[in-house]
């Protein structure tokens, strides 16, 4: 492939991205004035979005890079509350002022603004916590990023300005369809195309043989530190997005539980496997929702909800994914283009 | 090709269970609402699971009991309850997409709930948006009902509580001077130190040393020794039954003998766990007692025992049930399930007769109603007084 046949499929695979955004941004829009889409299920689709946001960001480590981070949490945490005090108390009043506000331009920019401070705040959280924790490996980062999930929360909690354990409210809402999709396309041609780059064999090198990739001249530390930083931002976008989606943060969003959840994403969509994580963000999202759904069954005159035992069912689903796939739902496999032709070959003969 | 086939059938189970998943969201034009007949829908959304899973359990106790009855009296208007529960699974943002679900799915006409203040505030702007009124049983902080005018709320506020027990140490123990420690990172705290020094003050009442701590300290001492040298006659530590237990233990040992005041963070069977015998004697304000002589109390602890195992109803289950009576009387009285109409019943609720006592709700959307004094006796909490706002 020449140099300019390459520029050429880049820019129709970005059209086509931006188009494909495009189009079901119309959709989505057109069905929800007709009132065939509702709140709920909106919700739901963009609960799966930001979800699919924080898990490829940490397959980006875990997977990829083959660290044990488990306080991813706390860098969506960095992200929601930073963007979400700046846009807040720093860039709605400047914008009040001018009467900026409530057009949709004016919208747009406010939450692209927010986004930013987000990510570039969780960045940096990433950046320090990666350069003197990313020198320990397994078990001992696991535990450090743990702490440092804790600090973050801990700290929030005690910033009286942003509401403390009371919560932060009153966060224009801003997120709209578009911009949530704009971020998780970016963040998955970011990641592809990592993948396919010589710096992403570098990570890969990290994940399988750290030793043996520093003795052929990768600077472990480095990668790592630069897989970190980047699935941080990622995580703080994610963060900046849901705090402009609820409109409400509360410190307990970002606990513990928060971080397992989105490693259990990345785990069960296959560690490594971006696809995967995308499918198992968004199969565990609408599981959880589409449990609530489960008709009552009468037993003996007793009626007997079974969506009372919501989470029950859950944990026992992802019990016999776990025994029926150890390596996840993709493995390290990828689903795309290759799949549809080996299929489309197979349909034909 | 057996490769391919386990594959294909991996693919199509993942993509049916997608399928499935999102198709258990199909859109449906809102029930119930817009009906004239059949039950009438009430959301309930409680956390059933989580941290805080006894809150949701007792108060949907409550809820249940005041359902039965008034579906075994045959309904309103003739027309019966049918409750929708959900469980937010002591989340903020798993409380939005329950309310969320209760009001587009199932189109209630009214939602219950949430007992922690973060999750009201949380889930509130979403009924405020759908023109739904919401009730919350407990949530104590006064921000919560400032949402908006569909948000309703049957408890006193932290400020209450403050002049509550002001009230009570300057007229029943007539005690002139009073220490006052705070948790200041506490804004439930705060709030009601703040409204306890204005009345107490008022009331002719000394403050005469006021100190801080903060959730989780393990240590008092200094505070404690401070309060001792200033000689009160009562200490109000509106906290959490976690450090008041060790508060009272370290007093006790420094050789402070007077008793101790609080509010309702004290309500826990493990505050008397955690300080001994050091609280014996010590008072603090509660939204009810089962022990009040007022027969509609006691009519509500023997049927709530009968209903449920004899099992003596706490707070949060009299809470509940008021919630749901109140909410009942409004739907009857407006003689329609029209939201916007229930809410202006809601908001004309005066002088209504609940088991936490006569309930009226103000312009403000909040109940004004009246508090309990218990006294620690033991492991018991007596009930001394009711105190009229």
């Amino acid at each position: 492939m020449s140099r300019r046949q390459f520029w050429l499929w880049r820019l129709i695979s970005v059209g086509a991205a931006l188009a494909a955004l495009l189009g079901a941004n119309v959709l989505i829009i057109s069905l929800r004035s007709t009132g065939w889409l509702d709140d709920y299920t909106y919700r739901v689709i963009m609960l799966c979005g930001i979800n699919i946001l924080l898990a490829v960001s940490l397959n980006l480590i875990n997977g990829i890079t083959g660290q044990f981070s488990i306080g991813h949490a706390g860098f969506q945490g960095v992200g929601a509350y930073t963007s979400a005090a700046f846009t807040v108390f720093v860039v709605s009043p400047w914008m009040r002022e001018r009467g900026l506000q409530g057009t949709p331009t004016g919208d747009s920019a406010l939450l692209i603004a927010g986004i930013i401070a987000g990510a570039v705040c969780a960045s940096l959280a990433g950046l320090f916590v990666g350069i003197p924790s990313l020198r320990l490996r397994g078990d001992y980062l696991a535990i450090a990023t743990l702490g440092f999930g804790e600090i973050i929360r801990v700290t929030i909690l005690n910033i009286e300005q942003v509401g403390g354990a009371r919560g932060f409210y009153g966060i224009p809402l801003l997120t709209t369809f578009f911009w949530l999709y704009l971020a998780v396309i970016v963040l998955l041609a970011l990641s592809r195309n990592l993948l396919v780059s010589t710096q992403g064999l570098a990570f890969l090198a990290v994940r399988d043989d750290e030793i043996a990739a520093e003795a052929v001249g990768v600077y472990s530390t480095r990668i790592k530190v630069i897989a970190f930083v980047t699935g941080a931002c990622f995580a703080g976008i994610a963060g900046a997005l849901y705090a402009h989606f609820d409109g409400y943060l509360n410190p307990d969003n970002f606990r513990l539980d928060q971080s397992i959840i989105i490693l259990t994403m990345v785990v069960l969509g296959g560690q490594g496997s971006i696809t995967g994580s995308v499918l198992s963000a968004v199969l565990l999202t609408a599981v959880l929702e589409w449990l609530r759904f489960l008709p009552t069954i009468t037993v003996g005159g007793r009626a007997f909800s079974p969506s009372e035992l919501r989470m029950v069912f859950f944990s026992l689903m992802l019990i016999l994914l776990m025994l029926w796939r150890q390596t996840g739902l993709l493995g390290r496999r990828e689903f795309g283009w290759h799949v549809v032709r080996q299929y489309w070959r197979l349909l034909r003969t | 090709m057996v490769r391919i086939c386990a594959k294909s059938v991996l693919w199509l189970s993942v993509v049916t269970g997608i399928v499935f998943a999102l198709g258990g969201c199909k859109p449906a034009s809102r029930p119930g609402a817009s009906n004239s007949s059949g039950d009438i829908p009430v959301g309930v959304y409680l956390s059933f699971t989580g941290s805080t899973a006894t809150f949701g359990e007792s108060t949907f106790k409550g809820i249940q009991l005041a359902t039965e009855e008034i579906n075994a009296q045959g309904g309103i208007n003739g027309r019966k309850i049918a409750l929708h529960k959900e469980d937010d699974r002591s989340d903020a943002q798993e409380a939005r997409s329950a309310v969320t679900k209760l009001i587009q799915r199932d189109g209630v006409v009214a939602v219950l709930g949430e007992v922690a203040s973060s999750r009201s505030l949380a889930a509130a702007p979403i009924c405020q948006e759908n023109k739904i009124p919401m009730i919350s049983p407990s949530s104590t902080n006064p921000q919560v009902t400032q949402v908006g005018d569909y948000i309703f709320r049957v408890c006193f506020i932290d400020p209450f509580q403050g002049a509550v027990m002001a009230k009570f140490a300057a007229e029943t123990l007539k005690v002139k001077r009073v220490a006052v420690l705070t948790d200041v990172k506490n804004d439930y705290s705060v709030g009601l130190a703040k409204y306890f020094k204005e009345t107490f003050t008022k009331l002719g009442g000394q403050i005469v040393a006021e100190k801080s701590y903060s959730e989780g300290d393990p240590d008092f001492r200094a505070q404690l020794t401070a309060i001792k040298a200033a000689n009160p006659e009562a200490i109000f530590v509106p906290g959490y039954y976690s450090e008041v237990g060790t508060i009272a233990r370290q007093a006790r040992e420094l050789g402070i003998r007077v008793p101790f005041l609080g509010g309702d963070g004290w309500d826990s069977p493990k505050l008397v766990e955690g300080a001994g015998n050091a609280l014996e004697g010590s008072y603090f304000s509660n939204h009810y007692s089962h022990e009040s002589t007022d027969p509609a109390v006691q009519r509500f602890v023997a049927k709530f025992k009968q209903r449920f195992n004899g099992e003596v109803p706490d707070a949060l289950a009299a809470l509940g049930y008021d919630a749901a009576n109140i909410l009942f009387d409004a739907i009857r009285r407006a003689g329609s399930t029209d939201p916007t109409k229930i809410r202006d019943a809601l908001a004309q609720t005066k002088d209504f007769p609940g088991v936490t006592g006569r309930i009226t709700i103000d312009a403000d959307r909040n109940a004004v109603k009246p508090a309990v004094i218990l006294q620690i006796r033991g492991k018991e909490f007596k009930y001394v007084q009711t105190i009229q706002p």
